[in-house]
């Protein structure tokens, strides 16, 4: 029903250009901004403030740039390829689209492999956790939310590859701009990792 | 009938009051023992206003709130009289009706613009400069001024004198111990040796006084009514605050910001004094038996 | 879709309890609000005894409480049945946080905007029903999170609705309960808001254009930008807090903190007023998350009951956009006794200042437009026009609170918990009344009893003024808030004739909402059968039958003009519904 009855499901709104979902998405996003902007500001203040040395230098914060650059590069990719996975709705190709789709599953899925391999297992073998000092304690909390949300991404995809595809059959447009907003969605995590990234394996 | 009418509002405000006073199965329970001590200033039975100010400066925020208070009421009984007057006036009856036509006045913009001008005012013209003068001006050294640090624990006020040499020791968590420094006070510090603690606040009258204050667990905020002072205590942070009184007595300090299940009884004696009275009292306090004993550490 | 016609065919629970028609919501979370709204004040109601004869036996319920909690709670928490000091820090925390989040912004928001907004828009439903559908019982999870918190060892959280740390990290563990509870409470206003955007931006009938939408849509479309950007800095601000609770983390720890003797295991680094920046970033915006759809409800009564139009619509439009931009720049005026630097302080209090003028536009246009008006009292425009002064008070009385200098003696005490009582219970809260009188007949088809409504408008007046105009005395007396028993104090001691006349106001209250409760019940039952439009009024909402059906209207309204015609010369109906054209 709610498909059917009300307007501008599908087809853009003539004054703000933009179907519901879409305008919908992205005033999530911009709550989303506000959450991880009180985050990132919660960094800065604790750094400005933080007693002189207690800040971990770049050896103490025991964060390979290389471990990070790669997951940084595999969110890259795999925004890429949820692009790909909408163009390729919108060229009416839903095999290939599902695909692409399931690509992106396998990068995203990835990251947090190596996450919690590479980075978060052994730094808690290590005594490296997050009570140890407030860096630590971001690190954590930052990277753990961020991962809660790639989590989030990885179920939603799921859900259109496999139970939720069958609204390509009844509705087409319907699923593809699911897609996009699933989409406006996955850039936007992936941006947060841009900006955590600098912040937390390079600038110490 | 219609006297009783608007009678009526008066008459139940009247059996509340009436009832909260006279309810004598509910007479108040002992009043619970806050020492012996006896508290000076007039409050009476139902005090309505400020509590009695024996500082220097106290005047500068109590004439801030007299003003606001008269500006106050002044807009409230115009704003209020305006308001009745409507309602009395343009009632729905017989024969009278509504008019569609907006009114162009001028005069709410005017009383707008007016209230916003004095807001301004009492901004720019009165707050700011007394806050300036009561927050930042802290007192020279050659204004002769008394040092005390603050230190507010749950739930407990603990002031530290620096004694004669006028130097506050070291003060370290390492170094705590409930029972024999409060403060953790590093014993190998000679500006600590003549340092003591306090539970109540000694001060001589007609001498500035400059307060650090810090605390050791949570946020407590210290306050002192009849000084106009106010100051939250925050952990990890010490915060100079500066006050003056004037007139000797005896009286409270008051925890103003929630500590915990005790917060309300958080309180702690203030003691104004003439200078060699206060004198007489630091002499004792900082040779007899201190807070804490070197020997035992 | 055929849906719409068999909509009566769907099962029970599909109707009424897990419904996604926005009506049905929205009269979930009015009525459950209202529920929320009656608990947080029987807390209040609880602690009132306390603070006017502490150390007495409570009545009834000190007999009642230990005999449903058991013995081992009411030992530590309410010997010889009087409460404990912990026990009146919970529930003085939790009076706060359900008055508030559970009572107060579902019922304004949740209730009248999800019911009122899209029927006054002219749309058939929410953007996202389901999402509407979701949004309630996130907020129903959270508030059975918040009450079962009661039950955690050590009770509830105890540390004020603000959780102000390091006290709330060392609390006890109902302060975990809060923070989970709170994060649901923050999501499901966080679906809401977004829904509410989507819904006035895209789902206007022919013809609303944005300044044709009535101002309750106005104050709604605010508030949700409100809740969609002030609330996620305190969902931050939370996981932080539960961090430092839960994972030792210390960001709001500084260094070397001792409690009671014991040097604490936190490394320290962090800092206890970031947790206030955090949390008053959402909190002030939240004030006028609570009076913006306040002004919205007053201002459609006001209207509709005045005849005539609303002097200056279009001022108080851009007066209530102004607030809702300032709102997020006053926060740090909460925090003027926390070592502030100066030059900080005078921005906060100049911006303070600055967003007090909005508030008295607002306030002078409702006044004007009483102003050669034709004036019905009915319940709802009585309890609407109290909001007036009552707001006014609360409004002035923040100014000396407003400005640091004054702010000095008087923060922290009882003037402030009279003053924002003063803008939240005799102000919203009467102007939540006022939206039950009002458009009761809408939702249920049948009108509420006139006389009980009036009895019960003026017995509220009344107490609810004997509660709070004494703790401003109180207050500049300089008694500080939240104690437990104040007659430690000397000037506690002598104000304690005061705190017993406010308790009597607040049980006096009590008693007069018992006249609510039966006009509620009874109305629904017996109540005379309402009209589509009993108070000839012109805003879409009307046009609907009452109760509307579902898809609300019959056929999709067309609107012609702006929201208040009434009393237009040469017609023979002293209104002019929106909808109606000029034929």
């Amino acid at each position: 029903m709610s498909a059917g009855v009300l307007p501008y499901t599908v087809e853009p709104h003539p004054v703000t250009g933009l179907y519901s979902g879409k305008l919908g998405t992205w005033l999530f996003l911009a709550s989303e901004v506000m959450l991880f902007g009180g985050l990132f500001s919660a960094y800065i203040l604790l750094r400005v403030g933080a007693p002189e040395g207690t800040w971990p230098t770049h050896e103490e914060a025991h964060l390979s740039w290389k471990i990070g650059g790669f997951n940084t590069l595999l969110l890259i990719i795999s925004s890429v390829t949820m692009v790909m996975a909408w163009a390729n709705l919108k060229m009416n190709n839903f095999p290939k689209a599902r695909m692409y789709l399931i690509v992106t599953v396998i990068l995203a899925s990835l990251f947090l492999t190596l996450k919690i391999s590479l980075e978060y297992y052994p730094h808690w073998h290590d005594g490296l956790k997050p009570s140890t000092n407030v860096f630590f304690g971001l690190y954590y909390t930052l990277t753990a939310l961020h991962g809660l949300h790639i989590f989030g991404g990885i179920v939603v995809m799921l859900y259109f590859i496999g139970p939720g595809a069958g609204l390509w059959k009844t509705n087409p447009e319907y699923y593809t701009n699911r897609i996009e907003c699933t989409g406006l969605y996955w850039h936007f995590v992936d941006l947060v990792w841009i900006f955590l990234f600098p912040i937390l394996y390079l600038m110490n | 009938m219609k006297i009783l009418r608007w009678c009526a509002p008066v008459l139940v405000a009247l059996a509340i009051v009436w009832m909260a006073d006279a309810s004598p199965a509910l007479a108040q329970a002992d009043a619970p023992d806050i020492s012996d001590v006896q508290i000076d200033g007039e409050y009476g039975q139902f005090p309505t206003y400020m509590p009695p100010d024996v500082s220097k400066h106290g005047y500068h925020v109590d004439d801030l709130i007299n003003i606001l208070h008269v500006f106050m009421i002044l807009l409230f009984v115009g704003w209020g009289i305006f308001f009745v007057w409507c309602l009395m006036k343009f009632r729905a009856r017989p024969g009278h009706t509504a008019d569609y036509k907006l009114v162009k006045a001028k005069a709410p913009k005017y009383l707008e613009v007016a209230v916003a001008l004095f807001e301004a005012f009492l901004l720019v013209g009165l707050s700011m400069p007394v806050w300036a003068r009561v927050k930042d001006e802290l007192p020279t050294e050659a204004d002769n001024p008394i040092h005390v640090r603050v230190v507010a624990e749950q739930f407990a006020w603990n002031f530290h004198y620096p004694g004669k040499d006028g130097l506050f020791g070291r003060v370290a968590p390492e170094f705590l111990n409930s029972a024999t420094n409060v403060l953790g006070l590093d014993p190998s510090d000679p500006n600590g040796n003549d340092d003591f603690v306090s539970g109540e606040m000694h001060l001589p009258v007609d001498r500035p006084v400059i307060t650090q204050i810090t605390s050791k667990d949570v946020i407590h905020s210290f306050a002192i009514p009849v000084m106009r002072v106010k100051q939250d205590a925050v952990p990890g942070m010490r915060i100079s605050v500066w006050f003056h009184p004037v007139k000797t007595g005896t009286y409270e300090i008051a925890c103003a910001q929630l500590c915990g299940n005790n917060h309300y009884s958080m309180r702690a004696i203030l003691r104004l004094e003439s200078q060699s009275e206060y004198d007489a009292w630091v002499e004792e306090m900082a040779k007899g038996p201190a807070e804490f004993d070197e020997d035992d550490l | 879709m055929s849906d719409h016609d068999h909509s009566h065919d769907q099962g029970f629970l599909r109707k009424y309890v897990f419904s996604i028609d926005h009506k049905v919501i929205g009269v979930q979370y009015a009525v459950t609000a209202l529920v929320f709204l009656f608990f947080g004040f029987c807390l209040m109601m609880m602690m009132r005894w306390q603070l006017a004869y502490p150390g007495q036996s409570m009545p009834v319920l000190g007999e009642l409480l230990p005999s449903l909690f058991g013995k081992e709670w009411a030992e530590t928490n309410m010997g010889g049945g009087v409460m404990s000091p912990d026990l009146y820090n919970s529930l003085g925390a939790m009076h706060g946080t359900i008055m508030i989040f559970l009572g107060v912004v579902p019922l304004i928001v949740g209730g009248f905007g999800n019911y009122v907004m899209p029927l006054q828009i002219g749309a058939p439903d929410m953007s996202f029903p389901k999402l509407n559908m979701m949004s309630y019982w996130v907020y129903f999870m959270g508030g059975m999170i918040m009450l079962a918190s009661f039950f955690a060892p050590g009770g509830a959280a105890n540390s004020g609705w603000t959780s102000y740390a390091p006290l709330s990290v060392t609390a006890t563990q109902g302060q975990t309960w809060w923070l989970v509870g709170m994060i649901f409470l923050i999501t499901s206003s966080l679906l809401g808001s977004v829904n509410f955007i989507v819904t006035i931006f895209h789902l206007r009938a022919k013809g609303m254009t944005m300044f044709r939408m009535p101002f309750f849509v106005w104050a709604q479309l605010v508030t949700a930008f409100l809740l969609l950007l002030a609330f996620p800095p305190l969902e931050a601000a939370g996981a932080l807090q539960l961090m430092d609770r839960v994972a030792g983390t210390s960001f709001f720890m500084p260094q070397g903190l001792v409690v009671s003797g014991v040097v604490q295991e936190y490394a320290g680094g962090g800092s206890p007023l970031l947790w206030q920046h955090l949390f008053w970033f959402l909190a002030h915006p939240e004030v006028y998350v609570l009076i913006l759809p306040a002004f919205g409800i007053i201002t459609e009564i006001i209207a509709a009951n005045t005849r005539k139009p609303i002097w200056g619509y279009r001022t108080m439009v851009y007066s209530v956009v102004f607030l809702g931009f300032t709102s997020f720049i006053v926060w740090a005026h909460h925090m003027f006794i926390t070592g502030m630097g100066t030059s900080i302080s005078a921005f906060f209090a100049t911006t303070t200042m600055i967003i007090s003028i909005p508030s008295v536009i607002l306030l002078t246009c409702l006044l004007i437009t009483l102003y050669r008006g034709s004036i019905r009292f009915n319940t709802a425009m009585l309890f609407a026009l109290s909001f007036l002064p009552m707001f006014a008070i609360g409004g002035l009385t923040g100014l000396p609170l407003g400005l640091p200098a004054s702010d000095i003696a008087l923060h922290d005490t009882y003037y402030i918990i009279g003053h924002f009582h003063y803008v939240v219970a005799p102000g919203t809260i009467f102007a939540a009344f006022a939206g039950v009188y009002f458009w009761f007949p809408k939702v249920t088809g049948r009108m509420m009893s006139e006389t009980l409504g009036k009895l019960h408008w003026i017995t509220s007046l009344i107490a609810i003024n004997v509660v709070f105009m004494p703790m401003f005395f109180q207050g500049l007396a300089g008694i500080s808030r939240r104690l437990y028993d104040q007659r430690l104090y000397s000037w506690g001691d002598a104000m304690q004739g005061w705190t017993v006349v406010s308790s009597w106001g607040a049980w006096a209250l009590g008693l007069a909402q018992i006249f609510f409760i039966l006009n509620f019940f009874l109305s629904i039952k017996f109540g005379r059968k309402a009209s589509a439009n009993p108070w000839d009024a012109t805003t879409l909402e009307w046009s609907a039958p009452s109760p509307p059906p579902h898809g609300n209207f019959a056929k999709v309204p067309t609107v012609h003009r702006e929201p208040y015609e009434y009393s237009v010369p040469g017609m023979s109906k002293d209104y002019f519904p929106q909808n109606v054209s000029e034929a």
